[in-house]
This record gives structure tokens, C-alpha cells and sequence, in this order.
């Protein structure tokens, strides 16, 4: 033994470590109970129905006739097919038209318009970007229009099924254009960590052109941290509900839309098959990642070999311009979908082919008044209060996790994902049967709760990174000047951490008001927010009512963040104070 | 301020199996200086960590540390009243200067005008006269490092250490600087660590002088190079040009 491990060995760890820091010593674990236990014994909920077992309804015995009744159903092989398909092609499709325009961006920088508009489509919930683009693909729609009638000669809507086609295209467009800013936000971020600029300039050095060098040397450090959010970008593809009610085709739909039809179900016999295509739908998607990161080792091998053979000319260069090129078209496709909403809410008559209304009226609005307060109330009340609740939450983590001084490892980010990758319809059925039990089946505190899965996720890592990144000295100064870790929580680091909390708070609003099966299931049909509403208006109500619905649905992200960024900036609690500044 | 003074007890620190710190006593008076020397990533800043209670992370560390009579080992980091100075001011940059030393003045100095006029007063002997409600950021280099000193020594530490403070500063603002920070800490009658690779700093703190180094052995051991105790040795090349003058 070395006289350094002789000594090691005598040493007691640092002594915070051992430190107790009162009731912060259960925040990790009170976390992770409150929003895994949720989870686990929701797919458990929903896995026993899939074997006969629902003791709620007298079933106690195991079968594998709710398994027979999904394989009986007519097109059952088809909607397995179309959730494939859409999911499969909308996360592949996403994923390279954002790899290509990273590329393509690091010889030059994104313009400002393309930045600008990947804020509001990011923020945009699900449902009302499914509406929007609904009102822009439809044979009514507004791209049909603009080709109307000087290419096209046609003076009335054609009738063609260009939204809830049989072959998904709408449902894949609509997840391509949702999932883009989403996934080129997290290549952005990834991308702040490696020194790209230096290493391309020393492949440029040695002959390679940048989108090849950043394809053969940014990419792969930056994948590992992109691994997760494309997982969670594949499940949501291949499980989304909202949707693929609005985009999606309706008969046969896809499997989570058909087993949450059955679920919906007054006949209770339609649970069983309901919980097995759930079931089957979970195994699609792990099945799917499975398959995903075979795919990903498999293109490793072959990237290697391809970079050994030390290439430096390749059409790389024009496919990344290409992919720059769609992933800006489909970025004013959904900032287009938006404004169709603004627009349709408003209008005031609007004759096929005409590109805009004949006239504007705010009618639509006023009759809507009423009817919008109530599910506004209740969608503002439920994202506030799962907001917070996760904001505190995530808050009491990182302190513990500062003033303890254990680093969570990254394998424990799995369990963060856990609400992102395991699909809705797989576990929402069986976190159902736990409120029941718990006498909180169809309240507001069941939808809060049921929000909070997973807007937790989101809000910590958000802040995790910058809560991390402050330079820890500012803190030990502070004890070091007597004051308390309290203080030292609420007078340092909150103050200049103001941002980053405000806009993670921001971001979990947003999470929350694009909740559409949790706020179903865990509200019994009994809690209506703007996001149910919504979808149910867009299954055939007035366009304009709809419009009206998805635009209040859409704005409320984008006041939380207005405010997050508003709110510092009369405050001092702005400064950039990043570890080593 | 008491004085009292610090006494380090067979203080260590590993890191691994690597010892950083080898068991270190030594012994510092009201008013006296001790210097660490050591090429960076010694260790140095690690034992200023253990002694200021904030060290975390994967090091192994043991020993006692006393101020005066007082065991200060296990206490928080915020009940140790050991004050550090670190290379970078740390403003907190939310907060005007008046604010920072309202952060820092201990709470003795009870009531508004009071506490105004107390902070008022360190910033006019400092010739800060008028900066309270500056923000930081509009500060020169050497007006921070002078509010971060201020912003400590209101806070009634019985112990001050020095984490490569002056590094940071220019050559004219350091000479100014050290002067400002060592006169205010023997006024003040506190004792003081500092730990450095600046051969410059040890000359101007005066006092005793120890190194780290790594012996032929690969060990670490610490040298006293200058001092009232034990022989002056001359230190090995990792602890810095010392050699050139710190051996008298």
C-alpha cells in the first residue's frame, strides 16, 4: 500500500458530504415518488386489464382474450402500420433535417427570421400547431388557395383528403414541423460545449470542407447528449394522440387513438382490449428504440470506417443546404400555421379561393368570451400550480444536490425521461385506477398532479445546467460572510438565477397547457382546459371558434415566456455570472 | 475583531489515492502571515476549502482546525467566521456596492442609518467615498478587489484567507492592492493565509513561507522555506522561483 492510499484509507470523506440538511434530504426521494410512483403503478394499472385482470370491475381472472379481441378487430394491422410509419418517418425526418442544418449553420449562423420564428412554433402546444396545420394542408387551406385558381383551376376546395389522409403524410408533416425547433434547440445547446469553430478550422487545415468535418467530428460528440431527446421526440412520435385526432386519418386511426377511443368507451368490455393495444403500444415503442440504437451503433461502425478513409469530397455539402433549405420551409410553414389560427378567428366570411377574408370581425371573440373563461381558468390554475409545485421541487433538488455535493449521474437523467419516453396511453389508464383509489379520480388536484409527470422533466432541465453553471464561490462567500444556506439560497443564487428560474417556470406552463390525454384521463372528462376543448372543436366546430380556442391556447406559452424575460429586466438579477467569469 | 489565532492539526487532504495535502500542522498568530506556495493544482485552494468548510466533491480530508480556543472542524462553513478572499472579487452582481457590504456587515451593527453610515465610512477610508450605489460592473479592477477586502472584513472574520487574490490585478493595482489587503488584516490583528505561485506575494507578506512539492519519491511534502520554525530550506522547482530570493 502507497503512503497516498494508506492515508486515503484513514480520511473520512469531505465533511459537507456528510452534512444533514434537514427536510432537503428527501426532496431527491420525495421527487422521484411523486412522479415515478404515479408512473409505475400506472403501467402496471394498465398491463393487468391487458390479462383480464380489473378487480374495480369483478374481472379477477387471467386471459388472453382482451389480446384475441385487438387482433379481431377490423384494421388493426393497418393502424399498427400507420403508427409505425408516421412515427418512425416523422422522428427520422426531424432528426436528419435538423443534423443537416446544424451542418450547413456552422458556416453560417441561423438568420434572425428563422430564429425568431422557431420561439413561437416551439412554445406552440401540440393541438393548436396540429390545428393550424390542419387549416394550412386542407383542400380549403390556405397553401391550396395560394395556388388557386392560376396553377391549380380550381374555384372550389378539391375533393381530396390532404388532412386526416389514409397514409398519416399530414400527421407526419404536422410531427416534422413540431419536433424540429425542439430538436435544433437541443443540437444548439449541445453545440455550445464542443470548441466547433476550432475544430473546423483545423479540418480545414487538413483539406476537409466544414459540413463534412462537422458531420465526421461535431456530430459524433454531440450525440450522446441528443440520444434522450430523440428518444423522447421517437415515443411521442409513435404514441402523440392530440395530434393524430386533428392530422391523423380516423378509420382506422393509429393504435394510441384507437385504444383511447376504447378507453372512452361507455361499454366497460372495451377496456380490456384497450389496455392491450396500450400495452402493445408500449412495446412498440421500446421495441422502436431498441431498434433506434442499433441503428445508432451500426452507423457508428460504418461513420468510423467512412471517416478512416479520410474522404474530403463528398454532395455532403449540397444536402445540408438542401436540409437547411426544408428546415426553413417547414419553419414558415409553422409560423404560417399559426397565423392561419389568427386569422380564422377573425374571419368574417372568407370565399374559396380568396387568399384572405373579405372581412375582419372580432364577432367570433365576443360570443367566445364566455364560453373561454372557464377552461382558461382552469388551464392558467393547473399550469400555475404544476408549475410550482415542480419549480420548488426541481429547486430543493439542486440546492440539496449543491450543499450535499453528490453530482446525480447522467444514468439517473434516465429516470427524468421516464415520463417522455413511456407512452401516455401506456400508463395514464392505470395512474387512473391509483386516483380512483385514492378518492382523487376527476379533480383538479388528480390533473395537477397528472400535469406535473410531466412537467417536472422539462422545468429541471431546464434549470439544471445554469443552476449548476454559477460559480460556486459566489455561495462560499456568502457563508463565508456569515450567512445562512438559507439566505445564501433566497439572496444569491435566487436573485441570480432569476432568468433561468423564470423561464423554466415558463416552460413548464407551456408543458402543462399542451397536456391533452393526462387532463382526459386524470380529469374524468369532468376538468376542461383549453387544450381538450380545442381538440374537440377541431373534430368538425366552426373553424373560427376553433381558431379562437387555439389561438388563447397558443399565447399563453408565449406570455410566459414574454414575462420571463420581461420580468428580469426590472430587476437587477440579470447577470451572466457562469462559473470562471 | 478578537484576536485569536488559527491552528491547523494535522490537517491532510486526498484526492483519490493522490495525497494533496500532507498531514499539515502549523500555527498562525493574530496579525501574522503564513504563505503556501505550490504550482497549480497542488492542493492549495483545496485546503483553504477544507479550512473555509465549503470543501465537496470526491475529496478525503482530516484534521482539526482551531481559531483561538475554538474547534471550528465540524461547524458549517457560515458559523467558522474564516473569511476567503479569491482571485475573482465575486461581486454578487445583483446587488449595488452599497449592497454587497450590507450582504457582508455583520449583524452587530443593528439599524438602518447605522449600518448606512458604517458602510459609508469603510468605503471613504477605502476612497470609494460615494460608491454605494454604484453597481459592481461599473467598477475598475482594483475599486472591486477593494470592496470585496471591505465586504469581508465587515463580516468580523477571525480568519483571513487569501486565495491567489492579487493574480488578477495589474502589476501597479497588486503592489497597491496587497498593500491595502495586508495593512487592513494586521490592523485588524487577524491572521492570515495566503496561498499563491507568486514568489512576489510571499515577499510582500513577509512571515513564514511553506512549499508543496513532490519529492523524488513522488510524494508530497510540504517545505518550510522561510520561517520561525525548523531550517530554511530552499524549496524544490515546482514551488516557483522562490529560490531566487525567498531564502534569507
Amino acid at each position: 500500500m502507497t503512503n497516498g492510499e494508506a492515508l486515503a484509507a484513514q480520511l473520512p470523506p469531505a465533511p459537507d458530504r456528510r452534512r444533514s440538511h434537514g427536510w432537503l434530504r428527501y426532496a431527491p426521494w420525495a421527487t422521484v415518488a411523486l412522479f415515478l410512483v404515479p408512473i409505475g403503478a400506472g403501467v402496471l394499472g394498465t398491463a393487468l386489464p391487458a390479462f383480464g385482470w380489473l378487480p374495480g370491475l369483478q374481472r379477477r381472472h387471467w386471459t388472453l382474450a382482451p389480446w384475441r379481441a385487438l387482433w379481431a378487430q377490423p384494421g388493426i394491422g393497418t393502424a399498427i402500420g400507420l403508427t409505425l410509419t408516421s412515427g418512425l418517418s416523422a422522428t427520422i425526418l426531424a432528426v436528419a433535417l435538423v443534423f443537416g442544418c446544424c451542418a450547413h449553420l456552422a458556416q453560417r449562423p441561423p438568420g434572425r427570421m428563422v430564429r425568431g420564428l422557431m420561439g413561437p412554433i416551439l412554445a406552440a402546444p401540440h393541438a393548436a400547431m396540429a390545428i393550424g396545420v390542419a387549416f394550412l394542408l386542407a383542400p380549403s387551406g390556405w397553401i391550396v388557395r395560394l395556388l388557386s385558381p392560376w396553377l391549380t383551376g380550381w374555384h372550389q376546395p378539391p375533393d381530396i383528403a390532404t388532412v386526416q389522409d389514409p397514409y398519416g403524410i399530414a400527421l407526419t408533416v404536422g410531427l416534422v414541423v413540431k419536433e424540429i425547433p425542439y430538436l435544433l434547440l437541443m443540437s444548439l445547446s449541445a453545440l455550445g460545449q464542443v470548441p466547433v469553430q476550432r475544430q473546423l478550422q483545423a479540418a480545414a487545415a487538413l483539406g476537409y470542407g466544414r459540413t463534412n468535418a462537422w458531420l465526421k467530428l461535431v456530430l459524433p460528440q454531440i450525440y450522446a447528449q441528443l440520444r434522450l431527446p430523440i428518444y423522447a421526440v421517437l415515443a411521442y412520435a409513435l404514441s402523440v394522440v392530440d395530434m393524430a385526432l386533428i392530422l391523423g386519418p380516423g378509420n382506422p386511426p393509429t393504435l394510441s387513438v384507437l385504444a383511447l377511443r376504447w378507453f372512452s368507451s361507455p361499454h366497460v368490455r372495451l377496456y380490456f382490449p384497450a389496455a392491450a393495444a396500450a400495452l402493445l403500444q408500449l412495446g412498440i415503442v421500446v421495441a422502436s428504440i431498441a431498434v433506434w440504437r442499433a441503428g445508432e451503433v451500426l452507423i457508428g461502425r460504418l461513420a468510423r470506417r467512412w471517416i478512416a478513409r479520410g474522404a474530403r469530397h463528398s454532395v455532403l455539402g449540397a444536402l445540408a443546404a438542401l436540409a437547411r433549405g426544408l428546415v426553413g420551409g417547414l419553419t414558415l410553414l409553422g409560423a404560417a400555421s399559426l397565423l392561419a389560427l389568427a386569422v380564422w378567428s377573425v374571419a368574417a366570411g372568407w370565399r374559396f379561393p380568396d387568399l384572405l377574408p373579405q372581412r375582419c370581425s372580432a364577432a367570433v371573440w365576443r360570443q367566445q368570451a364566455g364560453t373561454l373563461l372557464w377552461p382558461l381558468s382552469t388551464t392558467l390554475l393547473v399550469a400555475a400550480a404544476a408549475s410550482a409545485v415542480a419549480l420548488l421541487l426541481v429547486l430543493a433538488c439542486l440546492e440539496q444536490e449543491q450543499r450535499s455535493g453528490i453530482q446525480v449521474r447522467s444514468r439517473a437523467l434516465w429516470l427524468l425521461y421516464v415520463p417522455l419516453l413511456v407512452p401516455q396511453i401506456a400508463f395514464l389508464f392505470g395512474t387512473q385506477v391509483l386516483f380512483t383509489l385514492l378518492r382523487l379520480d376527476g379533480t383538479l388536484l388528480a390533473v395537477i398532479w397528472s400535469h406535473l409527470l410531466f412537467v417536472l422533466p422539462y422545468v429541471f432541465l431546464s434549470l439544471a445546467d445554469p443552476w449548476r453553471a454559477l460559480d460556486p464561490r459566489y455561495a462560499r462567500t456568502a457563508l463565508a460572510l456569515g450567512a445562512s444556506p438559507g439566505r445564501v439560497f433566497l439572496r444569491i443564487k435566487l436573485p441570480l438565477l432569476l432568468r433561468p428560474v423564470l423561464v423554466a417556470a415558463a416552460i413548464g406552463v407551456a408543458v402543462s397547457v399542451d397536456q391533452y390525454l393526462p387532463t382526459i384521463f386524470a380529469g374524468a372528462g369532468r376538468v376542461v382546459t383549453l387544450t381538450t376543448e380545442a381538440v374537440t372543436l377541431a373534430s368538425g366546430g366552426d373553424r373560427r371558434v376553433t381558431g379562437v380556442f387555439a389561438v388563447v391556447q397558443s399565447v399563453l406559452p408565449l406570455a410566459g415566456y414574454g414575462l420571463a424575460v420581461l420580468v428580469p429586466r426590472f430587476t437587477r438579477g440579470t447577470w451572466p455570472a457562469r462559473s470562471g467569469s | 475583531m478578537s484576536a485569536a489565532g488559527l491552528r491547523l492539526e494535522q490537517v491532510s487532504i486526498v484526492l483519490d489515492e493522490r495525497v494533496l495535502i500532507p498531514p499539515l500542522t502549523e500555527q498562525i498568530a493574530p496579525g501574522a502571515v503564513v504563505t503556501l506556495m505550490g504550482p497549480s493544482g497542488s492542493g492549495k485552494s483545496t485546503l483553504l476549502s477544507f479550512l473555509g468548510g465549503t470543501l465537496t466533491g470526491p475529496f478525503r480530508a482530516a484534521g482539526r482546525i482551531w481559531v483561538g480556543a475554538r474547534e471550528v472542524t465540524p461547524l458549517a462553513a457560515e458559523r467558522r467566521r474564516i473569511g476567503t478572499l479569491f482571485q475573482d472579487d465575486l461581486l454578487f452582481p445583483h446587488l449595488t456596492v452599497g449592497e454587497n457590504l450590507a450582504f457582508g456587515l455583520a449583524r452587530t451593527v443593528r439599524g438602518r442609518s447605522a449600518r448606512g453610515a458604517r458602510i459609508a465610512a469603510v468605503l471613504a477610508q477605502a476612497g470609494l467615498e460615494g460608491f454605494a450605489p454604484r453597481d459592481p460592473g461599473t467598477l475598475s479592477g482594483g475599486q472591486r478587489a477593494r470592496v470585496a477586502l471591505l465586504r469581508l472584513l465587515l463580516a468580523e472574520p477571525q480568519v483571513l484567507l487569501l486565495d491567489e487574490p492579487f493574480n488578477r490585478l495589474d502589476a501597479d493595482l497588486r503592489a497597491e492592492f496587497r498593500q491595502f489587503v495586508f495593512s487592513h488584516a494586521a490592523a485588524a490583528a487577524l491572521p492570515v493565509l495566503l496561498v499563491t505561485h507568486d514568489v512576489a506575494d510571499a515577499e510582500a507578506a513577509g512571515g513564514t513561507v511553506l512549499a508543496l512539492r513532490t519529492d523524488a519519491s513522488g510524494a508530497t511534502v510540504i517545505d518550510r522555506v522561510r520561517g520561525a520554525q525548523g531550517p530554511c530550506v530552499r524549496p524544490a522547482p515546482q514551488a516557483g522561483p522562490m529560490t531566487e530570493g525567498g531564502c534569507r
